[in-house]
């Protein structure tokens, strides 16, 4: 039976063969362009670290001066999560949360030992201990630093396995030397490839927000003594920006996890307290404390530009244009054979025969819109390649996105289909048989 | 023409006409707010900086092996080599310039050390050259002084005694005019205003600087950093000849240096062309997407109507038998679509007001004027029209003998 619809289609198709090619180039550009913003937004929505963000927290005071209001929601965008270094240290040190990291980007000189080799600049990172367990930062050699170090401001290194790849061809580096910024540091471990995307604990989500990740993972007190600096700071009163650690200046994230979700409202109750502590000697001024989940803090720090989510909107518009646009032509078409359908039905076909076979012919057009839409969604991020993005040489469909395409295309074609199939069968097959 | 009959055959064909009608509904609401963005996007891209770009160059300059406290003296020795050069009016060494997107911005008020009122302001570092190298109008006050030009250390508070400030960051502060004389506070100790300029743009072109774009404070510092821009002012139709003897009169003269090749030497137009490239590509984005929007409503509605045309050959013939001339035929159908366009319109403008409003919820758009709904309503109609015209006339040829025929 099936067959038999697919020939009358075909049939069909071959009929109005402008109408037909007119209504798979809608459904494909409709298709193509919702796919090419699915996919893009994504790439840009997704969760960093899937199986540990609902418990990854991050905390926000504010440490400005008392004439400067606390605004209504909250701090400004650009401040981030940003934290003076005093704050971030003695709230990692009360180990009120199960793990806790305090992180700096940093942008470090490599040294390569090999001769003939040009130092080059790498992404790093200046953090804590615990910041590779609570990451789940996978090690193929070695391990991270202990307290020790961090108090001994020891010079020890954690490589990713991209640098390890490039310096040691991939072998085990453990307690060999690394020239970054000048200086000697033993690396202690080698990381499996790891790459959150974005890298969420650095400071602003530019340019180096996707790709590759870090090259270095530094004892953050060793990396200050050795004079890196971090990515940016924010300073709300003038001070010494050459020694950050004492200036009024906010210049680390503080990054906490909990055993459980739960443990989020009795950490922010000891963040408060922590703050009118700090009021009462006079350090903070501002009662005000915050207390982001990953995923909570990614949405607020937009990740996703307003204008991918203008685009993805407005792609989605334009494809339920292209729907109703279907749903007309199908319409027009179908009713264009109401007197083939009066002979059918009064050769004994029941509506329901003609319902699947309208609907058929609806699954077929979508099908090649899909078809389509995908050839048009492979343009869409080819060019969204070419843009200026620093997520642009991501943009890539992949498998579930391509199945998406084709879910989408039969969904949108057996939507378009229900009306014209539902009149056709609503067809009285005398009136149509009189008439000829 | 009657209206009357063509609603009463309109009630046979209502999911046609409804499917019709929504098309354009949904078409309007998009292409109005579609083409509203693009304006907005145009408005934004074609924004003036205050400077004089047409003649401008940045060269992006790295001293090597220079410690940072004797960058001064290169940096003297490589603008004398610039000026001096044929083809350069003038030239100056800065931090950051506009559309450059990266620069330096600090807060700005009336009390010392960060208190009271501040807003934010982006600092560029100038000398005496500064005003007359980016082609600044000075509305009051004075340029600055060679002897004021000193030397700042990257890590030391930034306290000039005079600043020359933006006519915006002025008038936040001094709204009667009056700024010139007057004390303000980038840190702990007071700069007085010796000049103001009528505009100069902050270097970020978007985002977070967007509510305080033109809010900029000349400082008369060099800063002491091994990396640095120069910005050379070109004399009329040199800029060329420049963009090459620049960087090759700086290398002559000391070769411990790197200029990046890709982005080392650029005039200021490549800058704002690179500046608002994503801007330039959301409004291209938009006018495809109306356009093929367009395009695929025109197409429905002559699909549509080449059906209900050949689906009413026959009365089309007793019309034309009765003695109904081509045009009545023509205007009946012409009449059809405006009816169903109309219809399209009103709930189209509803849509597009209310997905401006949904925008402006979420996305910091700005609300839609009228006139932009009301030649959206225009170009739709037209475009009924246009759409429906082949079918129309293809109607208005049909023989009046088709109603003698049977079939």
């Amino acid at each position: 039976m099936f067959f038999y619809y697919l020939q009358l289609a075909v049939r069909s198709f071959r009929r109005n063969r402008a109408l037909t090619a007119l209504m798979v180039l809608t459904l494909g550009l409709g298709i193509g362009a919702s796919i090419t913003m699915l996919t893009v937004l994504k790439l840009l929505s997704g969760d960093p670290l899937p199986t540990r963000s609902a418990r990854l927290f991050t905390p926000v005071v504010n440490p400005w001066p008392a004439e400067n209001a606390t605004p209504a929601d909250g701090m400004p965008r650009w401040w981030g999560n940003l934290m003076s270094y005093t704050d971030a240290m003695s709230l990692l040190h009360a180990h009120k949360a199960r793990r806790q990291a305090v992180t700096a980007s940093t942008k470090a000189k490599i040294d390569p030992t090999q001769p003939g080799a040009h130092s080059f600049y790498g992404q790093g990172v200046m953090t804590t201990p615990e910041f590779f367990a609570m990451f789940g930062a996978p090690f193929a050699y070695g391990g991270g630093w202990s307290t020790q170090d961090a108090e001994n401001q020891a010079r020890v290194v954690v490589i990713s396995s991209a640098l390890n790849d490039r310096l040691f061809g991939g072998g085990n580096s453990v307690g060999k030397m690394l020239r970054v910024n000048d200086h000697d540091y033993r690396i202690l471990g080698v990381l499996k490839p790891w790459a959150p995307q974005p890298r969420f604990y650095a400071l602003t989500f530019g340019e180096d927000a996707y790709g590759d990740g870090d090259a270095v993972y530094l004892p953050l007190q060793s990396a200050r003594a050795d004079g890196m600096k971090p990515a940016g700071y924010s300073c709300w009163a003038p001070g010494n920006v050459a020694h950050l650690e004492t200036a009024p200046c906010a210049w680390v994230n503080l990054w906490v996890e909990f055993a459980q979700v739960s443990g989020a409202r009795a950490y922010k109750r000891f963040l408060s307290h922590y703050v009118q502590q700090q009021i009462a000697l006079g350090r903070l001024h501002h009662p005000e404390v915050w207390l982001f989940s990953l995923t909570g803090f990614l949405d607020r720090q937009k990740v996703v530009p307003d204008d991918l989510r203008l685009q993805t909107n407005l792609a989605f518009g334009f494809l339920l244009i292209c729907i109703v646009n279907t749903v007309g032509l199908l319409l027009a078409k179908c009713l264009w054979r109401s007197r083939e359908i009066g002979v059918r039905r009064a050769m004994g076909a029941i509506r329901r025969t003609i319902f699947a076979q309208y609907m058929v012919e609806s699954a077929i057009v979508g099908i090649a819109g899909g078809v389509l839409g995908l050839a048009f969604a492979e343009f869409g991020l080819l060019v969204i390649r070419h843009q200026p993005a620093p997520y642009a040489h991501l943009a890539y469909l992949d498998l579930p996105m391509f199945a998406a395409t084709f879910a989408v295309a039969l969904v949108a074609s057996l939507i378009a289909g229900l009306l014209p199939a539902w009149r056709a069968c609503a067809v009285v097959p005398a009136p149509q048989l009189k008439s000829v | 023409m009657q209206i009357k009959p063509i609603l009463s055959a309109l009630r046979h064909h209502k999911a046609g006409t409804i499917l019709i009608a929504v098309q354009i509904a949904l078409t309007l609401a998009i292409v109005c707010n579609a083409l509203f963005i693009i304006q907005q996007r145009i408005t934004m891209l074609t924004r003036s900086t205050g400077i004089d770009e047409a003649h401008l160059i940045r060269l992006q300059n790295q001293w090597v092996g220079v410690d940072d406290k004797h960058v001064g003296s290169l940096m003297q020795t490589d603008l004398d080599t610039l000026r001096r050069l044929p083809g350069v009016a003038d030239a100056y060494a800065t931090n950051s310039t506009p559309l450059s997107n990266g620069g330096w911005s600090t807060g700005i008020g009336l009390k010392p050390g960060g208190k009271g009122e501040r807003v934010q302001t982006a600092i560029y570092f100038a000398d005496d050259h500064t005003l007359d190298t980016l082609g600044l109008k000075l509305v009051a006050g004075r340029n600055f002084r060679s002897s004021e030009v000193v030397d700042q250390m990257q890590h030391d508070g930034l306290d000039p005694p005079q600043v020359i400030v933006t006519r915006a960051v002025a008038d936040k502060f001094f709204p009667d005019g009056d700024a010139v004389g007057k004390r303000v506070y980038l840190g702990n100790k007071p700069s007085i205003i010796v000049g103001v300029v009528a505009r100069l743009q902050v270097p970020w072109v978007g985002g977070w600087a967007a509510n305080w774009e033109g809010r900029s404070t000349l400082v008369p510092r060099r800063l002491m950093a091994s990396g640095t821009n120069f910005v050379i002012r070109a004399k009329d139709g040199q800029i060329d000849k420049v963009l090459h003897s620049a960087p090759a009169a700086l290398l002559a003269s000391d070769r411990m240096r790197v200029i990046p090749d890709d982005d080392g030497v650029v005039t200021f137009a490549q800058m704002r062309q690179e500046a608002y490239q994503s801007d330039r590509g959301m409004a291209i984005l938009m006018g495809v997407i109306c356009v093929v929007l367009l395009g695929i409503t025109a197409a429905g509605i002559v699909g549509l109507t080449s059906f209900w045309v050949g689906q009413r050959r026959k009365q089309i013939g007793v019309r034309r038998a009765l003695g109904a001339t081509r045009r009545d035929i023509l205007s009946y159908f012409l009449t059809e679509n405006l009816l169903i366009g109309a219809t399209g319109v009103v709930l189209g403008m509803l849509l597009a007001v209310g997905m401006n409003q949904w925008l402006m919820n979420t996305f910091e758009m700005q609300r839609l004027s009228w006139p932009w709904i009301v030649s959206g309503v225009i170009v739709l109609l037209a475009l009924g029209q246009a759409a429906v015209l082949a079918p129309a006339i293809r109607a208005s040829r049909v023989p009046p003998v088709v109603a003698t025929r049977t079939v």
